[in-house]
């Protein structure tokens, strides 16, 4: 494995070393190149390159002023560039869709009614757990829901929270943990009457 | 009746001069000799492949005497059945560069066609020598099109492909296109026009939907592989999984992971269970990880999956009994690839680590987990409970080739956990690595280096640093060294793509040890001038290049002139040419088609003076008649 000191030396054999150049051509580094730009060694981008840089491609829009920003490890915040990082947009597209999935679902859902003649709006963001939900639904609709229970649904009342999940199936509220509740409720509806003390005696 | 062929050939061809090939690769023969005169046996004193000689054979032998072949036919006949046997294009390009005869014999052979770019050569031209085709490679657009550098409908249709293909190969059996636009109707056209194909592969098309695969899986009965990868592929509301016809189905492949819309599951369930030979599967997110169970029990001798969304699709009330997921890896004992992860769940994760030590490739491209999240699977691992994710990787893959780290956010600024210490882990873990693509926010040289001397076997390096001209965030020094040390010491890299901040003396090490490189990917990176021409001038291997926002010129452009007839390609945009230098290259070099692509407006194409994109790649044709209005060609006499 060589080591970077061999590199070093190679660089003086340079007259002798077979290149594609013309002979008589001068060494590459005593050239500067027809855009007038310094060779210089391995620091970091200087200020009159980067600024040259950019003028040069002032017509591309696609090029932000990056150049002109980067100087050291923690650039302030760039324009965002064409292109840049090199990722595919169909999986930029994949990863901003969970995202917007995950954001958008459970939010505001519609709450009916029976028999009341509009409909409500809630935010499911705002609960935490189903008794404050309920407590919420209770006073929007004055009304009292009941006790929850496993076996037999909401007893103690005439009325029994449902909602509509994901795969459009109807389901009454308090089976599922709350969690996922949220992230699969998609609409809310308060059965009253005989349909909603239906529910228990099935069972 | 083979012998009237052969003649049949002969006295076509003679009229024809010396075919102006291409040349390939450098290892290629470059002259042609008059071979008959020697190797025939009885000596005749006219050698059959000059004119004079040939127009005197009769187009066919009266079949009622006979005649011992002439020499040349049997040799014709032996070289056709030893060709037989050259299976690479490369070795092929080099036999038929030997005489016309070997030309001849390597045309009828060549059941392969690989066409790098679909632009170097017309579907005419190209049935036109070889004709006894039974598969074709067609490549299209360049690489820097996925990244919305290249306006839309900028060209690579199949469509005239697929024309030609079913007037000259009505024996095809394998089309595979990449960054091809394929339309419905170029695909409903495949599928009825050729009775024994078999395998489809489409690697980052688009312009065909739901409707065009239900065409291919209904009418091709003999598939064996549909391949749709990371293409787009248009909702139409066709359930194409339906499609296939009922009955033992010989599918080897099924890979349909970027598919954005949901399947039939029942379909799929059914299918997989009647293909016996499924060996890779991978599977859209639209598919649960209880349904992925179900597939996976039924096909146990899969080597390549892809596992879909990874996760359950509604949730489980308390008490369901979830399938063993563990017990369905452990039953795929052949599984050697794994991919997927879609909208992982990590409790699952675990369930995998049966098949992990035989893996050779892992993607984890679309897991969105954290190291937090990987930390409960930790205690399973033999080692000590504090790995990250990329160390667990490291730890258990040992005999991982090929290794993808994708960004979750994928935007520069942003901090992350993938770093430094996860590229020097996987270097010191997975020694057999050949092939990484590792995106990060920042990098030092010293694990760049580590890498270089841990992995010799790297074949394929791609750093991409995302952060634009980041220096090492430890030393400040740019990123030469490292870029350096892998040029020196993977001595098998054929690919490289470097970021990060970049001098040109990293183009200078990548010019002096980057001798077998092919490919070569720069962007943000460089000084002047010096460093495109010190690889232009360093790398008898390169065959594509691209390039973008770098300092690189017309003097820089003019310095490649002795190699762009061996590339397949250049690209740049967004560097320092000029159109006139631009023009001088299509001038010196006519069987150049160079292509200045404009996103603007075009009345102001005279007033500006620099090129957005530069694309030039070598073609027999000349200028394409499907060019854009955005597109301007430089004409070698303009």
């Amino acid at each position: 494995m060589e080591r970077l000191g061999n590199y070093e030396s190679d660089l003086n054999l340079k007259a002798t070393e077979l290149r594609l150049g013309l002979p008589g051509r001068d060494e590459p580094e005593k050239q500067t190149t027809t855009t007038g730009v310094i060779i210089r060694s391995n620091k970091r981008a200087s200020p009159e390159i980067s600024q040259e840089y950019s003028r040069c491609n002032s017509n591309n829009s696609s090029v932000s002023d990056a150049a002109n920003d980067d100087q050291d490890s923690a650039p302030p915040s760039k324009v965002q560039v064409v292109g840049w990082p090199p990722i595919r947009s169909y999986r930029k597209n994949t990863l901003q869709q969970k995202k917007n999935e995950s954001d958008s679902a459970g939010m505001y859902v519609k709450v009916s009614m029976d028999g009341a003649p509009y409909l409500r709006k809630i935010d499911l963001k705002v609960y935490k757990c189903y008794p404050e939900l309920l407590e919420a639904l209770e006073n929007m609709f004055k009304l009292t829901i009941g006790e929850y229970s496993e076996r037999e649904g909401y007893n103690g009342s005439d009325y029994a929270p449902t909602y509509e999940d994901k795969d459009g199936d109807w389901m009454l509220v308090g089976d599922v943990p709350f969690d996922m509740f949220i992230t699969s409720c998609k609409r809310l509806r308060i059965m009253k009457g005989s349909e909603a003390r239906g529910l228990g005696s099935c069972v | 009746m083979r012998q009237d062929l052969v003649l049949e050939q002969m006295s076509e061809d003679d009229d024809r001069s010396q075919p102006s090939d291409l040349r390939s690769s450098s290892s290629s023969i470059n002259k042609t000799r008059n071979c008959s005169g020697s190797i025939s046996a009885s000596g005749s004193s006219t050698s059959a492949s000059s004119s004079s000689s040939a127009s005197s054979i009769p187009l066919s032998i009266p079949v009622t005497e006979y005649q011992s072949p002439y020499p040349d036919q049997v040799l014709e006949n032996v070289l056709e059945n030893v060709l037989c046997f050259l299976t690479s294009r490369h070795d092929r390009n080099a036999a038929s560069l030997v005489c016309k005869s070997w030309w001849r014999a390597e045309a009828l052979t060549r059941s392969e066609l690989f066409i790098g770019n679909c632009y170097a050569v017309s579907p005419v031209r190209a049935m036109g020598r070889f004709s006894r085709v039974r598969a074709v490679v067609l490549k299209g657009k360049p690489r820097f099109a996925d990244f919305n550098l290249m306006p839309p409908d900028w060209g690579a249709h199949f469509t005239p492909w697929v024309s030609s293909m079913t007037r000259a190969y009505p024996w095809l059996e394998k089309v595979c296109l990449k960054r091809m636009s394929v339309s419905d109707n170029d695909l409903a056209l495949l599928a009825k026009s050729f009775l024994g194909f078999k395998e489809l592969m489409l690697v980052c098309c688009d312009g065909f939907g739901t409707s065009g695969l239900s065409f291919i899986a209904s009418k091709c009965r003999q598939l064996r592989v549909l391949d749709l990868i990371e293409s787009e592929v248009s909702d139409d509301e066709v359930d194409w999984i339906s499609s296939f016809p009922e009955g033992e189905s010989c599918l080897e492949s099924l890979i349909f992971d970027c598919v954005e819309c949901a399947i039939n599951f029942e379909a799929l369930e059914k299918l997989v269970a009647r293909s016996p030979s499924l060996k890779k599967l991978r599977l859209n997110r639209y598919v649960s990880i209880v349904q992925l169970y179900r597939l996976m029990i039924r096909a146990p001798q899969l080597t390549h999956l892809g596992t879909g969304s990874f996760s359950p699709s509604e949730v489980m009330a308390q008490g369901d009994s979830e399938p063993d997921y563990v017990f369905a890896f452990a039953t795929c004992k052949s599984l050697v690839c794994l991919s997927g992860f879609r909208e992982i769940t990590p409790d699952y994760l675990p369930a995998i680590y049966p098949v992990c030590a035989n893996l050779t490739s892992l993607n984890f491209s679309y897991a969105n987990i954290t190291a937090e999240q990987l930390k409960p699977c930790h205690k399973k691992l033999p080692q000590t409970s504090n790995l990250l994710g990329l160390q667990a990787v490291a730890a258990t893959c040992k005999e991982l080739r090929e290794l993808r780290v994708f960004p979750v956010e994928a935007q520069e600024d942003i901090e992350g956990p993938v770093s430094e210490v996860g590229l020097q882990a996987i270097s010191e873990g997975c020694r057999k690595l050949q092939s990484i693509l590792y995106f990060c926010q920042r990098m030092t040289n010293a694990a760049v280096i580590a890498m270089s001397e841990n992995c010799p076997d790297l074949e394929v390096f791609r750093l991409c640093i995302m952060g634009r001209h980041r220096p090492d965030h430890v030393t400040g020094e740019p990123m030469d060294e490292g870029f350096g040390a892998i040029v020196r010491n993977c001595k098998k890299l054929t690919r490289l793509a470097v970021s990060g901040l970049l001098t040109d003396r990293a183009f200078s090490y990548i010019g002096k040890y980057g001798k077998l490189v092919r490919t070569l990917s720069v962007a943000f990176a460089g000084d002047s001038d010096m460093g495109l021409k010190y690889v232009l001038q360093g790398c008898p291997r390169l065959q594509k290049l691209e390039i973008r926002d770098s300092p690189f010129g017309d003097a820089a452009l003019h310095s490649g002139l002795h190699h762009y007839y061996n590339m397949r390609f250049l690209w740049m945009s967004s560097c320092r040419l000029t159109p006139q230098g631009c023009q001088q290259i299509a001038r010196a070099m006519p069987n150049l088609v160079v292509e200045l692509i404009r996103y603007g407006s075009l009345e102001n194409q005279e007033k500006l003076d620099d090129v957005e994109t530069l694309y030039m790649y070598r073609s027999l044709e000349g200028p394409r008649d499907d060019v854009p209005e955005f597109v301007t060609i430089l004409r070698a006499d303009g």
